[in-house]
C-alpha cells in the first residue's frame, strides 16, 4: 500500500453480533473506497441489515473495529453517524404518516430549522438531483417511490460521505429504479461512496463496481459484478447451483374459473384506494399475474376476491357461480384457495402450532368432522405438508411464529395446495423468501396450472411475473389494465403502466 | 333568566370545565407519545388530597398546588416504571393505577373529611374585572383558572409549533422509526407519563382546594374517566378536548338549575346528564374515519422496547 493513497472511506474489521439464537454477523471484514458503489450481497437472514445498523450506530457489535476515513472510530447513535457523515434510507420506510415531507425531514436533522428556510432547502436540493418533493404534503398522500424520494433528500440534504441503500428498488417500477441509479451515479461521480444492498442481481451487475457476497452471516465471496453473470453471483449467494424452471410449451386452457366482473369498491380508509370497474378473467389451467406498485388497490381487490368484504352477488364468478356475495368460508367450499400478503396474522396465528394452523383453512377437508378436532389427522396432514414442501420447522408442534418468513409462506402455500385447489389466489408468494425457496414455489405454481388450476398471482416482482404467467395485468389507482399475454408485452410496456400516466405526467411537468 | 343569572351561569360552567382541562390536556400529551394511561381519575384522587392535606396543615395554596402536581407525577412514575421499563400491559396497569389512587387517598384522608379550608380565593384584575358583564365572565377567577388556559394555549404550541412537540407526535406515531432516527423514545414517553401525572395531579388539587374546597371520599367523581373519553372523542386535538370539556361544565351548572327549579324529572337522571351529553355530542362530531386516522397516534397502547441492542 502507498502512503500517498487516500485511505478507505469506512473498513470494517472483525465485526461479530450475536443474538441469543443465532450469530448474526461473525468475523466480517469489509472496505469501501471513496466514490465507489459497493454492493453487499446476500438472501434473507445473510445479515446484511444487522451490519448496516451496526455501521449506522442502531445497533452495538460484540466485537470488532470500524474505521472511518482511516480513523477508529464507535458509532454508538445514528445521531454520531449522521455527524459523521454516514446516511441511510432504510428498506421500511422510517417515515411518518401523518407528519408532513419537510417535518419529516426536520425530525432526521441534529439542529434546529427554521422551516421556511428548509422547504426551501428541500426544493433546491431535490430538483437538483432529479427527485422533486412538494415539501407541504403528508407523507401518507404520496406515492412509495415519492417517499423513497424523501428518504433519500433527507440524506442528502446532510451532505454525507457514505450513503446506505437497504434493498432501495424493492418497491419501485423499473423506471423509478432507472432514475435512481442515475442520481446515485451522479452522487459516487461527485465523491459520496454508497453501499448497495439488495438480492436483485441484474441491477448489481448494472451499478455496482464491487460486490461482497454474505452468507448465514459471514463474508463468503468478493466478486466484481460487472465480470460476473447473474447465475453466478446468484449461486455464490446461495451456496449451490440454481435449479431450472420446467414448463410446458404448451397447454390446453379449459373455461373461466375466475371471473372478475365489473368490481368496484369505494374505500372508507383514508389511505386506502377505491378499486373503478375491475374486470378479469382467470381460465383452468392459466397463470395470470397482476402487477403495480404497492398501494394501488391491491389490498382492496384482495379482500373482495377472498370474501372477507362480500359485495354484489355478480362481482366475481367462481367456476361459473356468483359468488360476489359469498363469505370466506362459502368461497372456499366452491374450491377457491387463498394465500393472503400477510403471512401472520392473516395466513397463519402466530402463537398457534402448525398443526393447528392446518386446521384454520381445512376444517371443512375432513380434519374436523361434525365440530371435532381429528387431533392424529392434523397431525400426519401438517407433517406431510412439511415434508413435501420442505418447511425448516421444529415439527407439527412448532408455533408459525417460529419459523422464518420463507418457511411460513412455504407451509401456508402448501396447506392450500393440499386442500385441492380448483382456483389459486395468491399475493406476493416470495416476498421475503430466499432464492432457493422462492424458485420452488414458482415451480409449484407452474406445476398446478399445468394440473388445470386457474391461478391468480398478485405480485410487486416483475421478473416473477415474467417468469411463471401467461398473461399480466396492471394495477394502478385502483384501476386494471386489460391483461395482455406475456410474449406480447414487455418489462417496459408493464412498468410504464405501473407508473399510471398521472404520476409520470407530474414528474414531467416538474422537471421541466 | 337575566343577564346576571346567565353570566353566573357561564361562570360557574368555566369553573367546572376546568379539571377536566387540566387532566385531559395532560392525558392527550401521554397519549400523544403512544401511551395509554388509564389511571387518570388515580393520579387525579390523588392530587386532590395530597393538595388538600398541604393546605390544611400549611395554609400555603400555592404550595397546596405544587404538592398536587408531585403526588400526580408520583403516580405517573409507578405507572411508567411497570409498563416503560417493566413493558406491562398499560390498559391493565392503569386500571389497577385508578384503583390503588381511590384506596390511598380514601386511606390517607380519613383525618381529613371534616376539616374546613378557606379555597383559593378569585383574583379580581383591577378595572377589568369592574367591566360589566365581560368583567365577571372574563377577568375574575381564580389563579388556576388561567393556568388551564395558559396551559391549553402553551400546549397546543408545544404539540404544533415546537420541534419537540414535533418529536413526541413522531414518538407516537412509530416509535420503531423514531429509534432509528436516534430520539430516546422510552425517555420521551417516560417525560411525557409525568407530565400528564402533573396535570391530573393539579386538576385533583383544583377540585379540594378551589372548586370544593373539602376533602370527600372519591370526590373526583368519574371526572379522570371524563377526561379519557374526552381526549378520544376529541380525536386527540387540543381545542376540541376544550370545547368538550366547557361542555361537560355546562350542562353540570344546567343541570343543577334545573333540579332548583323543582321541574319533575329524577335527580338522578340529571346528574347523568353531564356525562351522557358529553360522549354523545363528541361521537357526533368525531365520526370521520379519516381524521381519526390523521390525528390517532398509530402505536397508541403499544409497548415498546429496543429490540437490537
Amino acid at each position: 500500500m502507498s502512503l500517498i493513497a487516500a485511505p478507505p472511506r469506512l473498513e470494517l474489521r472483525g465485526i461479530t453480533k450475536r443474538y441469543p439464537s443465532v450469530v448474526a454477523n461473525q468475523d466480517i471484514d469489509l472496505v469501501v473506497q471513496p466514490s465507489e458503489i459497493h454492493a453487499l450481497l446476500g438472501e434473507n437472514g445473510a445479515g446484511k441489515s444487522t451490519l448496516m445498523k451496526i455501521v449506522y450506530g442502531v445497533v452495538k457489535p460484540d466485537t470488532g473495529s470500524v474505521f472511518w476515513n482511516g480513523q477508529a472510530v464507535k458509532i454508538r447513535s445514528p445521531a454520531q453517524a449522521r455527524a459523521l457523515g454516514i446516511g441511510m434510507v432504510f428498506q421500511h420506510f422510517s417515515l411518518f404518516d401523518t407528519l408532513t415531507v419537510a417535518q419529516n425531514i426536520a425530525l432526521a436533522l441534529d439542529q434546529k430549522q427554521d422551516m421556511q428556510a428548509l422547504s426551501a432547502r428541500i426544493v433546491e436540493v431535490s430538483n437538483r438531483y432529479g427527485l422533486p418533493l412538494e415539501p407541504d404534503r403528508l407523507v401518507h398522500l404520496l406515492s412509495v417511490g415519492e417517499r423513497q424520494r424523501v428518504e433519500i433528500v433527507r440524506c442528502l440534504l446532510q451532505e454525507p460521505q457514505l450513503l446506505i441503500m437497504d434493498e432501495p428498488t424493492s418497491v419501485l417500477t423499473p423506471q423509478a429504479v432507472r432514475k435512481l441509479f442515475e442520481t446515485l451515479r451522479r452522487l459516487a461521480a461527485e465523491g459520496c461512496s454508497i453501499l448497495y444492498i439488495s438480492h436483485k442481481l441484474d441491477e448489481i451487475r448494472e451499478l455496482c463496481h464491487t460486490a461482497t457476497v454474505l452468507r448465514g452471516g459471514k463474508v463468503t465471496g468478493m466478486a466484481n459484478p460487472q465480470l460476473e453473470s447473474s447465475k453466478s453471483l446468484a449461486e455464490l449467494m446461495i451456496g449451490k447451483e440454481l435449479p431450472a424452471y420446467r414448463r410446458a410449451s404448451t397447454r390446453a386452457l379449459g373455461e373461466p374459473s375466475l371471473v372478475i366482473n365489473d368490481l368496484s369498491r369505494a374505500t372508507t380508509d383514508p389511505f386506502g384506494t377505491s378499486l373503478k370497474h375491475v374486470q378479469l378473467s382467470v381460465h383452468a389451467g392459466e397463470i395470470v399475474g397482476i402487477a403495480g406498485v404497492s398501494g394501488n388497490g391491491q389490498q382492496e381487490l384482495l379482500y373482495a376476491l377472498s370474501g372477507e368484504q362480500p359485495g354484489r352477488r355478480e362481482e366475481v364468478l367462481i367456476k361459473g357461480q356468483e359468488a360476489g356475495q359469498l363469505d370466506a368460508a362459502e368461497r372456499r367450499s366452491l374450491g377457491l384457495r387463498f394465500v393472503p400478503e400477510e403471512r401472520l396474522g392473516r395466513g397463519a396465528v402466530p402463537e398457534m402450532p402448525l398443526e393447528l394452523n392446518a386446521l384454520l383453512t381445512g376444517y371443512a377437508n375432513g380434519l374436523a368432522p361434525k365440530g371435532w378436532i381429528q387431533y392424529a389427522k392434523i397431525r400426519e396432514f401438517s407433517k406431510a405438508c412439511i415434508e413435501r414442501f420442505n418447511v425448516k420447522a421444529g415439527g407439527p408442534q412448532a408455533a408459525a411464529k417460529s419459523l422464518s418468513g420463507g418457511n411460513v409462506q412455504k407451509y401456508i402455500v402448501g396447506r392450500e395446495l393440499m386442500l385441492n385447489p380448483q382456483v389459486l389466489i395468491i399475493a406476493q408468494p416470495t416476498w421475503g423468501v430466499d432464492v432457493g425457496a422462492a424458485s420452488f414455489i414458482r415451480q409449484t405454481l407452474l406445476d398446478l396450472s399445468q394440473a388445470g388450476v386457474a391461478v391468480l398471482v398478485i405480485s410487486e416482482e416483475l421478473d416473477e411475473l415474467f417468469e411463471i404467467c401467461d398473461q399480466i395485468a396492471v394495477i394502478e389507482g385502483g384501476q386494471l389494465s386489460p391483461a395482455k399475454p406475456v410474449a406480447q408485452t414487455s418489462v417496459e410496456e408493464i412498468g410504464l403502466l405501473m407508473g399510471g400516466t398521472r404520476t409520470s405526467h407530474v414528474t414531467e411537468q416538474r422537471v421541466a | 333568566m337575566d343577564m346576571n343569572t346567565l353570566v353566573l351561569i357561564l361562570a360557574a360552567t368555566v369553573a367546572a370545565a376546568v379539571p377536566l382541562i387540566f387532566a385531559a390536556l395532560g392525558e392527550l400529551v401521554v397519549e400523544k407519545s403512544g401511551v395509554l394511561n388509564l389511571g387518570v381519575e388515580g393520579m387525579m384522587v390523588v392530587g386532590a388530597i395530597f393538595a388538600f392535606m398541604a393546605a390544611a396543615e400549611t395554609g400555603q395554596l400555592w404550595l397546596a398546588i405544587l404538592v398536587g402536581a408531585v403526588a400526580g407525577a408520583g403516580m405517573a412514575a409507578i405507572f411508567g416504571f411497570i409498563t416503560l421499563s417493566l413493558m406491562a400491559n398499560q390498559v391493565a396497569t392503569g386500571l389497577a393505577l385508578t384503583i390503588f389512587g381511590i384506596g390511598l387517598s380514601a386511606f390517607i384522608g380519613q383525618g381529613y373529611t371534616s376539616v374546613a379550608l378557606d379555597g383559593l380565593k378569585e383574583i379580581s384584575i383591577p378595572v377589568l374585572s369592574s367591566l360589566p358583564v365581560v368583567g365577571k365572565l372574563l377577568f375574575s377567577y381564580n389563579i388556576l383558572v388561567y393556568l388551564a388556559i395558559i396551559a391549553f394555549v402553551g400546549i397546543w404550541w408545544f404539540l404544533y409549533k415546537s420541534r419537540s412537540g414535533l418529536i413526541l407526535r413522531a414518538v407516537g406515531e412509530s416509535p420503531s422509526s423514531a429509534h432509528a432516527l436516534g430520539y430516546r423514545v422510552i425517555r420521551i414517553r417516560y417525560l411525557a407519563v409525568l407530565f400528564g401525572g402533573a396535570m391530573a395531579g393539579i386538576g385533583g388539587a383544583y377540585l379540594s382546594i378551589a372548586y370544593t374546597p373539602l376533602w370527600a371520599e372519591g370526590m373526583t367523581a368519574g371526572r379522570g374517566w371524563i377526561a379519557l373519553a374526552l381526549v378520544v372523542f376529541a380525536t386527540w386535538r387540543p381545542g376540541r378536548v376544550l370545547i368538550g370539556a366547557l361542555l361537560f361544565g355546562g350542562v353540570t351548572i344546567a343541570q343543577f338549575h334545573v333540579q332548583g327549579l323543582g321541574v319533575e324529572i329524577p335527580s338522578q337522571f340529571l346528574s347523568m346528564l353531564p356525562y351522557l351529553a358529553t360522549i354523545i355530542v363528541l361521537v357526533l362530531i368525531s365520526r370521520d374515519a379519516g381524521v381519526i386516522r390523521l390525528n390517532a397516534p398509530a402505536s397508541l397502547g403499544q409497548p415498546w422496547h429496543n429490540e437490537l441492542h
